[in-house]
């Protein structure tokens, strides 16, 4: 399968990137590691007249203790965040979903950025995002700005990133003595997840986010509201799938998704000491 | 536009289109047929080469982004006549059926053996699993990958 044709163009910086998006508009799109981007442009559902590869900005490339929470840079590739030991010791959830993204050769391409700008509701990333709280540095044409994790997944594959914007850097909370889990339900390796449940435990609080359970990534609202009630894991686990709209397609049904979120969610809540 | 990478070793540079693909680079460009095109989706793992010495599906990249790079292909494997040890334990262990889906279950096993240099089966089959085996003939290919880690995996 090829790709519409198309110019390509390479940023050399951050700024040189925005630069090229303010010149070339709704025309451009922007090219990281190219798992999600490039697969679209090949079946033909995206046809950008410009290619505008960021793939290349090293600055944007980095894990960074910035005290109360840990600095990504949007460029960092799965299989540094998956092994970084940064990652591990203060944010475990993210790299243990991570690990289960796509396979080695994905991960060795594909960014952390690249996956949570696509806005997919199957992808596993953004599900840990949701749960451990994190916060996206967009930087625009005004400037920089900071938007919340439940406030950047606006819709299916849709995100709060403008035409002319840059999604720069994840801040993800230290949680160093958290217990997590991340639960994928798949029918075989490398398969998307039918459904997936992210889970943090802190305390007395949790953190839930849910693969594939509404038309955007999802937090798991009332697990997290009865956990911090005092309610017990198989108790809250119950309220995983309330008010929220999976898709049905070949893999599952509503009903079924609506089962394995509760599911999924209890082991999770289980495995992660709730 | 002109793309140049080392490939193998050798460095090549062509005038090609930015949608290009890195595996219609390698087979229709640069003549090196043994990296195979088999989902066209980055599913089954066919296409895996080495860029700058890590194992990506070379059907979901363009060529123009290893411009610069360095990419290695399963001719770049064997030095001369000398089977690299993991074509000789692939041979050894009879880890192929049609073949097809060897030349990137190749690649992405010496790939794997860099970044897990002693893995148990269960890394072995968790870490090919970007490469499918549609004769599924796993067994042996997991059987190969061990014996050429130094699991002795051929005799059990």
């Amino acid at each position: 399968m090829i790709p519409a044709a198309f110019d390509y163009v390479r940023a050399e910086s951050a700024g040189h990137a925005l630069e090229l998006l303010a010149e070339h508009g709704d025309e451009a799109k922007l090219l990281a590691g190219g798992h999600s981007l490039i697969p679209l442009m090949k079946f033909r559902l995206a046809a950008p007249a410009v290619v505008v590869d960021i793939g290349r900005i090293t600055e944007l490339s980095y894990v960074r203790d910035a005290g109360d929470h840990l600095a990504i840079g949007a460029l960092t590739r799965h299989r540094e965040i998956e092994t970084n030991a940064l990652v591990g010791s203060q944010a475990g959830l993210l790299a243990g979903a991570t690990a289960k993204v796509g396979d080695p050769q994905v991960r060795h391409r594909g960014t952390i950025g690249g996956a949570i700008a696509h806005g997919d509701p199957a992808s596993d990333i953004p599900a840990a995002l949701l749960a451990l709280r994190a916060t996206m540095v967009i930087d625009g044409p005004d400037g920089q700005r900071q938007v919340s994790s439940d406030d950047f997944f606006t819709g299916f594959l849709e995100t709060a990133i403008g035409e002319q914007d840059l999604l720069t850097e994840i801040r993800v909370p230290k949680v160093p003595d958290a217990g997590w889990s991340f639960q994928k339900f798949n029918r075989r390796a490398q398969d998307w997840a039918i459904v997936g449940a992210a889970v943090l435990v802190n305390g007395g609080t949790c953190g839930v986010g849910l693969v594939n359970m509404d038309s955007r990534p999802v937090r798991a609202a009332g697990v997290e509201s009865a956990i911090a009630g005092g309610a017990s894991a198989a108790d809250a686990a119950a309220a995983a799938a309330d008010g929220l709209e999976p898709p049905a397609d070949l893999n599952a049904g509503v009903e079924y998704r609506q089962h394995l979120a509760r599911v999924l969610t209890r082991r999770g809540l289980e495995e992660a000491g709730a | 536009m002109q793309v140049s990478m080392t490939i193998n070793g050798a460095l090549v540079s062509l005038d090609v289109e930015p949608r290009t693909l890195l595996v219609h680079y390698l087979r229709d460009h640069a003549g090196l047929t043994g990296t195979n095109v088999g989902c066209d989706t980055s599913s089954c793992g066919a296409c895996t080469v080495h860029l700058d010495g890590e194992a990506v599906k070379s059907c979901t990249m363009f060529a123009v982004q290893a411009d610069d790079c360095a990419v290695t292909t399963i001719e770049g494997l064997a030095d001369g006549d000398v089977l690299h040890p993991m074509q000789q334990a692939f041979h050894e262990c009879h880890a192929l059926q049609c073949g097809y889906c060897t030349p990137g279950m190749i690649m992405a096993a010496v790939s794997l053996l860099d970044e897990v240099p002693n893995p148990t089966e269960a890394e072995v089959r968790e870490g090919l699993e970007g490469n499918l085996c549609r004769c599924t003939g796993y067994h042996n290919i997991v059987k190969a990958v061990l014996q050429a880690a130094g699991g002795g995996g051929a005799g059990q």
